[in-house]
């Protein structure tokens, strides 16, 4: 089980102290076993008649028999909201948010004048007059009996947030006054309904001017955030970055404005952009980063163009080989350095295109730089690549293999690439921890690093049962025959 | 499953109801348009659609040609168009394009928006502005549940986490008291109400302020307690690779609605089948909220007793073998299908997570959860991020610069949004210069200090409560601490949905709060999740306090924000032990691939 490989003496540390027992997605391990003997067993269960798929329910439109509409909705209606006895059923009210900072002095004089109201959009006019009490004597004696019919009500903000809620009629053109538009914000944020919220900001936004707005949007977070919510829906980026500025959120506005680039499909017209952003106020670590972005696409650019006119032009093998799938145009740092590593492999650090150039350009960590390459390489089969990755001289020029990663990862990686046992068992033998060595080269058959393993450990036992697991007369075989019949070595078993 | 279970759990009420309903609405809404049409649905509400009505329902009301909502030009030749949609400005902006093209070449339609669950006035104001209300009329569908199974209710509305947490936008809160507001007219009264988190509480004061303006019927309960939570509250868990089978099928092959597409490799045959997971597959019902490692044995045994029920056949004369055929064949061939298929599942399962370092990466997980190594943990995030493996999770200390640095070489410097994002949620975190690195504190992220969160105050301060993780771990036992081995066979404690590994801070809060019938006692607890905490009671005069005693012991469990699979089978495992029923209701269900996606910012 893979749980048994020992890495690093963390890992013991890890494992031992910890109390819950781990399963284990191994193949080997039994239950899986197990379970692919139950497919086989219920799949080779032989029963008659296969075709009947209705079975096993499956979700399409006609799936559902149609069910009975017995139900009216206004029956339905009537269940939940029947008018029989009412009893009180109240829960206390607890204290939610904010308190509202009240300003009674502010609405007080506004109630006194009733603006004439326009008669926009309002869905039914008779609901809001039917149901509008006898309270706008005092407007009626100044106005001319030719405008009664215009008034719509005389709601104070609380009664007007509570029929936004409730979809009833309403108006907000009477909320002449700063105070009263500010009350009736206040009121809306005070019910927690975002909908209300950001109707009154709509209609704020419409009759105040932005400094005012934005002014008073600063002491009311909560207000803000669904304004700023409902411009970027909107997609107003032009007036998001003004409110961004003048709140001196400039960290913010910078990245509002960097968004706007994934709306430019046109890839010389994107690096333009992108070049006009660097100018932006972001952090210092994100200007890396755009600058990062920009230098990017301005490279991806050249090198599609040339790499496009050496494949039509059939210039190069590595072309006709393996044609390109994608444009590299728009890609991440590491699979532009994927491709360079596939296509432009050994170029000197002059050119754009050079892995060399990419890695030093974009500050590409050692560990980064060799996964990467090693993808690439490994995925051409150019092994010889893939040793030179690792091979380091010292002065006296010896070689030695060396890596900023486990060899037991590099192990994986090129098997999955599919290396040959030759390449495989190399780096197997590279694994410093034996354990770990010889789980990696029985799950890859790398029968050479297992026997001579165990033949440096003298362990004699292990040989011997390592003989049942290889093929008679194979070259294993033998090589183990000799071993075991050598007399040389000094068993410890 | 193999540990006691307590007989005397009470039954659940039949939630059917709310499906019939919604059906009787939409009809009735499709009756006041006579005359053919054609529909147009939002593409995440025809799952939904699928669940309570069928092709045969809209043809019957006269619906013409079903489209999905694709934010292209159309090519209906209907006079009247009827649209089908979530309260999106996209679409409603889509929907201002296709009528003012059809105004444009003198084409005259009528048209009808249906906002469901409910209209916003953002959309409104937007027909409106483009001059074509009139010609557009509007109308909601309340739609706001949909039972996904016996015990789960959902309100899909996935974006109600980005919108509520990242956006700070409230537009949800009045849906979710709504919600609720539904629940407690046709199961209630309740009695009890719990909650925490600012959301919760909101949408407390939302419904309470609903069923003072309605009026209540006389009923008897069948739902006590009610308890509110909000995701931000808990962001571990949701972030937590799952091992429990429902939430491993949810990880690998995403169960939509309540129902999952299995493709060849699962099916062994050459197409995909879309399969309907829940109570009513027997199978499946067995094994959903079980380890991983405790399926395969189960669907051994389970094969082998079919084999027996098959192999009877053998000895048997006419008479027997028609009464077999009769009664029992189809049963078997039924359950027989659906083994094959939770085997198929479950290996073609096993075979993605061997290759995909699974096991690393619980590893890495459960050692951040313990606080231990967190070096080797950095390492392998940096290792996978490098490889382009996986979209890493987890909220870095120190190395957050070099780790966001490696991301975006790997992903493209476009995530410098997503990153913003994160950030903003309190999922990824720098630490301040001068201290000292706290392991918990890394994996949930940490605003502590942070000095934006000082300016955005209310919203945000809901997030300081994260660098508490790991003093909230040890106050809670979250992370058992005993030595012994823990048996996956006979679960002990909720731990065992993460193989021991850790109890879900949600479900372990809602433990607490019901076993003390309150907060008392984890004042502690609160302040760390600065938690607005709450616990009221219906007034004297309300339902009878003790009231039908098996409704006390049926408990909704409302999430704001989204709950896991994995976290429904731990509420099932605590009902279990302590004889209660839990009602699910959630706004989505959600995973960390779609905590992490809803804060993804790199598309236009």
């Amino acid at each position: 089980m893979s749980l048994m490989i020992r890495g690093k003496p963390d890992d013991d540390e890890y494992w031992n102290s910890s109390k819950f027992k781990a399963f284990t997605f191994d193949d080997e391990d039994d239950d899986f076993t197990r379970l692919k003997e139950s497919k086989r067993a219920v799949n080779s269960i032989l029963v008659e008649d296969e075709d009947e798929e209705d079975e096993v329910e499956k979700v399409n439109w006609s799936g559902e028999p149609v069910g009975s509409i017995s139900w009216s909705v206004k029956e339905t209606a009537s269940n939940i909201r029947s008018t029989g006895e009412v009893r009180d059923l109240s829960f206390p009210k607890i204290d939610t948010a904010p308190s509202l900072p009240k300003n009674s002095s502010g609405y007080s004089l506004s109630s006194l004048f009733k603006g004439k109201a326009k008669t926009g959009s309002l869905q039914s006019f008779s609901e809001s007059f039917s149901e509008q009490s006898l309270r706008n004597y005092a407007p009626e004696l100044r106005k001319p009996k030719s405008e009664y019919k215009d008034y719509i009500s005389d709601w104070t903000p609380e009664e007007t947030v509570k029929r936004m809620q409730q979809g009833k009629a309403y108006s907000l053109e009477k909320f002449h006054f700063l105070q009263d538009k500010l009350l009736l914000l206040d009121e809306a944020v005070n019910a927690h309904d975002g909908n209300v919220i950001t109707a009154v900001l709509i209609f704020l936004k419409k009759s105040l001017s932005k400094e005012i707005l934005f002014r008073e949007l600063i002491a009311r977070e909560i207000a803000l955030r669904h304004y700023i919510h409902y411009l970027k829906e909107m997609g107003e980026h032009k007036h998001l970055v003004e409110l961004f500025k003048s709140l001196g959120r400039t960290e913010d506005m910078a990245l509002m404005q960097y968004r706007d680039h994934l709306n430019i499909k046109d890839e010389n017209r994107r690096r333009d952009f992108l070049k006009n952003c660097l100018s932006l106020p972001f952090s210092q670590e994100d200007a890396t980063h755009v600058l990062d972005h920009y230098t990017l696409l301005e490279r991806q650019i050249i090198i599609e163009a040339n790499d496009k006119h050496v494949e039509s032009s059939s210039q190069a093998d590595i072309f006709k080989k393996y044609p390109r799938k994608a444009s590299i145009l728009n890609m991440p740092i590491i699979t532009t350095l994927y491709y360079s590593c596939f296509y432009h492999y050994g170029e000197s650090e002059g050119t754009y295109s050079s892995p060399a150039n990419i890695r030093k350009t974009f500050r590409i960590s050692d560990k980064q730089f060799l996964l990467t390459c090693l993808g690439a390489r490994a995925k051409l089969k150019a092994w010889f690549d893939v040793d030179a990755l690792f091979t380091t001289k010292n002065w006296l020029g010896y070689t030695k293999k060396r890596s900023p990663i486990g060899f037991h990862r590099i192990v994986d990686i090129l098997h999955k690439n599919n290396a040959p046992v030759q390449v495989l068992q190399e780096y197997v033998n590279l694994v410093e921890d034996t354990e770990q060595k010889i789980s990696l080269a029985q799950k890859y058959k790398c029968h050479d690093v297992i026997i001579n393993t165990y033949r440096d450990l003298k362990d004699r036992q292990l040989l011997i049962g390592y003989r049942e697991k290889v093929e008679r007369s194979s070259p294993e075989y033998r090589k183990i025959e000799e071993l075991l019949c050598n007399s040389q070595i000094r068993w410890k078993n | 499953m193999a540990h006691s279970v307590r007989r005397d759990a009470p039954e659940l009420p039949d939630f059917s109801l709310l499906k019939r309903l919604a059906r009787d609405q939409l009809i009735y809404l499709l009756e006041q348009l006579p005359g053919k049409k054609d529909l147009f649905i939002e593409a995440d509400l025809m799952s939904p659609l699928d669940r309570i009505a069928n092709v045969t329902t809209l043809k019957e009301h006269e619906v013409d040609k079903l489209y999905k909502v694709e934010h292209k030009s159309i090519v209906s030749t209907s006079d009247q168009l009827c649209f089908l949609i979530r309260p999106r400005i996209q679409t409603v902006k889509w929907i201002c394009d296709v009528v003012n093209a059809d105004k444009a070449v003198g084409k005259f339609r009528r048209y009808k928006v249906i906002f469901c669950p409910q209209k916003f006035y953002a959309c409104e104001t937007l027909l409106e502005e483009q001059g074509i209300i009139g010609d557009v009329t509007t109308d909601e569908w309340s739609f706001y549940l949909l039972p996904l199974d016996d015990d789960i209710i959902s309100l899909e509305l996935p974006e109600f986490f980005r919108d509520n947490f990242l956006e700070g936008d409230q537009r949800w809160v009045r849906t979710a008291g709504s919600a609720l507001h539904l629940l407690h007219s046709l199961y209630g009264p309740f009695s009890k109400v719990y909650g925490i988190g600012r959301c919760s509480k909101m949408a407390y004061e939302s419904w309470r302020e609903q069923v003072k303006e309605g009026e209540q019927r006389v009923r008897q309960a069948d739902i006590g307690n009610v308890f509110l939570i909000d995701r931000d509250v808990d962001l571990v868990t949701p972030l937590c690779s799952q091992v429990v089978y429902e939430g491993l099928v949810d990880d690998i092959f995403r169960i939509k609605c309540g129902c999952v597409e299995f493709g060849p490799d699962v099916t062994s045959s050459d197409k995909s089948m879309k399969v309907m997971l829940n109570s009513q597959d027997k199978v499946f019902n067995e094994i959903r909220n079980e380890h991983f490692s405790q399926v395969f044995g189960f669907l051994s045994q389970k094969a082998r007793n079919l084999q027996t029920a098959y192999d009877k056949r053998s000895g048997m004369d006419i008479k027997q073998m028609k009464t077999f055929v009769s009664e029992e064949l189809k049963g078997l061939k039924k359950e027989h299908r659906l083994l094959s298929l939770h085997i198929g599942a479950s290996e073609s399962m096993m075979k993605k997570k061997t290759k995909q370092d699974f096991q690393e990466m619980l590893k890495t997980e459960h050692s951040l959860l313990e606080g231990f190594e967190i070096r080797e943990c950095i390492s392998f995030i940096e290792e996978h991020i490098n490889r382009q493996v996986i979209l890493f999770s987890g909220l870095l200390p120190k190395d957050y610069r070099s780790l966001k640095a490696q991301y975006l070489q790997s992903y493209g410097v476009d995530h410098l949004l997503t990153f913003s994002n994160l950030k903003q949620l309190g999922l990824l975190v720098e630490q301040q210069p001068g201290e000292t690195l706290t392991v918990m504190e890394s994996r949930v992220g940490k605003l502590v200090n942070d000095k934006t969160a000082g300016k955005l105050t209310d919203a945000f301060s809901s997030l300081a409560k994260k660098s508490n993780f790991r003093a909230l771990s040890r106050r809670l036992n979250l992370v058992p601490k005993s030595d012994e081995e823990y048996d996956l066979r006979v679960p002990r404690d909720m731990a065992y949905i993460f193989s021991g590994a850790y109890i879900p801070l949600s479900c372990k809060l809602i433990e607490q709060v019901l076993e003390r019938d309150g907060w008392t006692g984890l004042e502690e607890v609160t302040r760390m999740i600065n938690g607005h905490e709450f616990a009221v009671t219906a007034g004297s005069n309300g339902s009878d306090p003790r009231g039908r005693s098996d409704a006390q012991r049926i408990i909704l469990v409302m999430f704001l924000g989204g709950c896991t699979y994995s976290e429904i089978s731990a509420l099932r495992f605590l009902g279990k032990e302590k004889g209660y029923k839990f009602v699910v209701v959630t706004t989505a269900i959600t995973n960390s691939a779609r905590v992490l996606e809803s804060m993804l910012d790199n598309h236009a």
